[in-house]
């Protein structure tokens, strides 16, 4: 019987000549990622450690990487000694795939992973932080694990008792309209199959629209992909994989692709064709409250946000710049960008994009997870409503449980911005 | 037999359960404290009154979606209190599983605050409304950690059987 890409991936990594859905396996782990709960998973480390007799040694601190992104520059002293700690636990153990608070090499995790060539198609990667299903746009099964796993992962090299998940496959056809992205899809199918629709299980993309869809734009399908509640969100490497990694990640070494078996057994097929799709408005306070933007346009924004690490890369950025070059921010909102990485923002730089967001009126913060997740930079004063291209509008993300959070793409928030209510893009914003 | 100190409906994301801004406090010990923050009685409730171990909160469907933050879990465990929910997103149970957190999912739940529940072998009884309820197995992957005492002493074991 044929394999899921993930039945795979598991399978090659735990030594196996094949798995099916519900064995218990324990992989073996390429690569492990972590940013600042880094500080708990070294506590958690030396728990393991306790009692042992043994030196605490990571099993291979090349298979480590750990960004700073989540509270950069330091929010706070207690995170910035939280900072502070790790970096001394890095050098202690010779972890090299460090990225620091700098402008050349820093930048969010999700985005630094792929930028780099950390991650290759065919390999398991984990991360201690939910969104590290975005790795699986390279074909590679990545998932989010909690710190005391990663402990282990340090330690072992291995993730303990997992569950090989069962697949549902996403076969998606059709032409995006103009102004219409990689971020309206992922929308619609998370409101199709609701916030835990994929929960326990990997998603599996496949058509021509995918096919045809840059790394970037994958990489915004598989980063929400855990959205839907999947523990993996997967598109199969092919060439524009190839292309990536070679042209934007630098790699000079043998890639290898992988792709699932065609007797595949997936326990859903879901279909979408994207030819008529609008731009999709995810609205408060569910990812899966999702409707089509004909039915929340007008409604008033105060706060505009471009970044993270769904929608912070240099497609992103431009998509943007292209509504807003020239133009002003509406005066009845504001408008905060941030870039995905160093990187994005110098290439952003040189390309005018950030000139002509600040000649708008928009404010261009540091890379990292910025106001994303409500610790610091933009929160949202009691009774504001903010729009953003982030992955998430729970119940106080933007640092006030008093606050609503729409979720939409670049070109929506850039639109919006202009007039300082949810705008449709297409037709110039009319 | 167990109280039900507290219900809260579907889609309870770890962003309620322990917020953001609260994510560089990490430390079991030190959690506890924030755990649902933005609920301002039922944090104080939580702080100040003697919670009686085993009490337990009601979630609905897609308990602890959301961020994979090990403080949702630790901080709730801090009052050793047990979720019984109609689902729960795998991070969040995962995490619970390691530290050592009961969860159980009984997709059927019926419970209101102050209801007394008794938990056995196959159901969960609502003794104050006579309803029984079933609850799924724990996987045999899962109840290894458990069996263990958590994974930081599953994890030991298996580093001592390599050495
Ligand atoms: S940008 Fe937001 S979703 Fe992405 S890693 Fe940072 S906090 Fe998480």
């Amino acid at each position: 019987m044929g394999m899921t890409l993930a039945e795979k991936i598991l399978a090659r990594s735990a030594g196996l000549e094949s798995v099916k859905p519900g064995d218990i396996i324990e992989p073996k782990v390429d690569l492990a990622m972590s940013h600042e709960n880094a500080a708990l998973v070294i506590n958690q480390f030396m728990e393991v450690y306790k009692g042992t007799g043994l030196e605490p040694k990571v099993w291979d601190p090349n298979k480590i990487a750990i960004i700073f992104d989540h509270r950069v520059p330091a929010e706070s002293a207690k995170t910035a000694t939280n900072q502070k700690k790790i970096r001394e636990f890095l050098k202690e153990q010779g972890i090299t795939k460090f990225h620091e608070i700098r402008g050349d090499e820093g930048g969010i995790c999700h985005q630094i992973l792929p930028e780099n060539g950390y991650v290759r198609p065919g390999t398991v990667v984990v991360g201690t932080d939910s969104h590290t299903t975005s790795h699986g746009a390279l074909g590679a099964f990545a998932f989010g694990i909690g710190a005391t796993e990663m402990a282990a992962v340090w330690a072992l090299g291995k993730v303990l008792n997992v569950e090989v998940p069962g697949t549902i496959k996403v076969v998606v056809t059709g032409e995006f309209s103009p102004s219409v992205q990689a971020k309206d899809l992922i929308l619609h199918l998370i409101g199709k199959i609701s916030a835990q629709g994929a929960n326990f299980k990997a998603l599996e993309f496949h058509g021509p629209t995918i096919k045809n869809l840059s790394t970037s734009g994958r990489l915004t399908l598989s980063n929400m992909a855990v959205e839907a509640g999947a523990t993996a969100g997967m598109v199969p490497s092919d060439e524009e994989t190839i292309r990536y990694l070679r042209e934007t990640a630098y790699v000079t070494d043998d890639i290898e692709l992988m792709v699932p078996d065609s007797d595949a057994v997936y326990e859903q097929v879901v279909e979408i064709n994207v030819d008529d799709l609008s731009p999709q408005i995810a609205c408060p306070n569910m990812v899966d409250n999702v409707k089509p933007i004909e039915q929340v346009k007008g409604t008033k924004v105060h706060q505009i946000v471009i970044g993270s690490c769904t929608n912070g890369r240099l497609d992103d950025l431009a998509a943007a710049a292209e509504i807003i070059r020239g133009k002003k921010v509406s005066r009845e909102t504001r408008m905060l960008i941030f870039p995905a990485s160093g990187r994005i923002y110098r290439e952003a730089l040189e390309l005018g994009y950030i000139a002509d967001f600040m000649a708008a009126g928009a404010v261009v913060m540091n890379p990292g997870c910025g106001c994303c997740l409500g610790i610091h930079q933009g929160a949202l004063g009691t009774g504001e409503v903010a729009l953003s291209t982030t992955n998430r509008n729970f119940k106080g993300r933007m640092g006030n449980a008093d606050a609503e959070v729409y979720l939409c793409s670049p070109s929506v928030a850039a639109a919006s911005a202009l007039t300082g209510v949810i705008t449709d893009p297409r037709n110039g914003g009319n | 037999m167990s109280k039900v100190i507290y219900k809260v409906g579907d889609d309870i994301s770890t962003d309620v359960i322990y917020p953001g801004r609260f994510m560089a406090t990490v430390l079991p010990s030190e959690t506890p404290m924030f755990a649902f923050a933005d609920d301002k009685d039922f944090n104080k409730k939580l702080r100040t009154e003697n919670i009686e171990p085993g009490s337990i909160i009601i979630g609905g469907e897609n308990f602890g979606c959301g961020s994979s933050r090990e403080q949702a879990a630790s901080t709730l465990k801090g009052y050793d209190v047990i979720v019984i929910a109609k689902g729960i997103a795998r991070i969040f149970m995962q995490n619970a599983i390691n530290l050592g957190l009961r969860t159980i999912i009984a997709p059927a739940i019926e419970a209101s605050e102050g209801d007394e529940i008794e938990i056995d072998e196959n159901k969960v009884h609502n003794r104050t409304t006579g309803k029984s309820f079933d609850y799924e197995p724990i996987s045999p992957a899962r109840a290894s950690i458990v069996e263990a005492g958590g994974l930081i002493s599953y994890a030991r074991q298996k580093l001592m059987e390599k050495n």
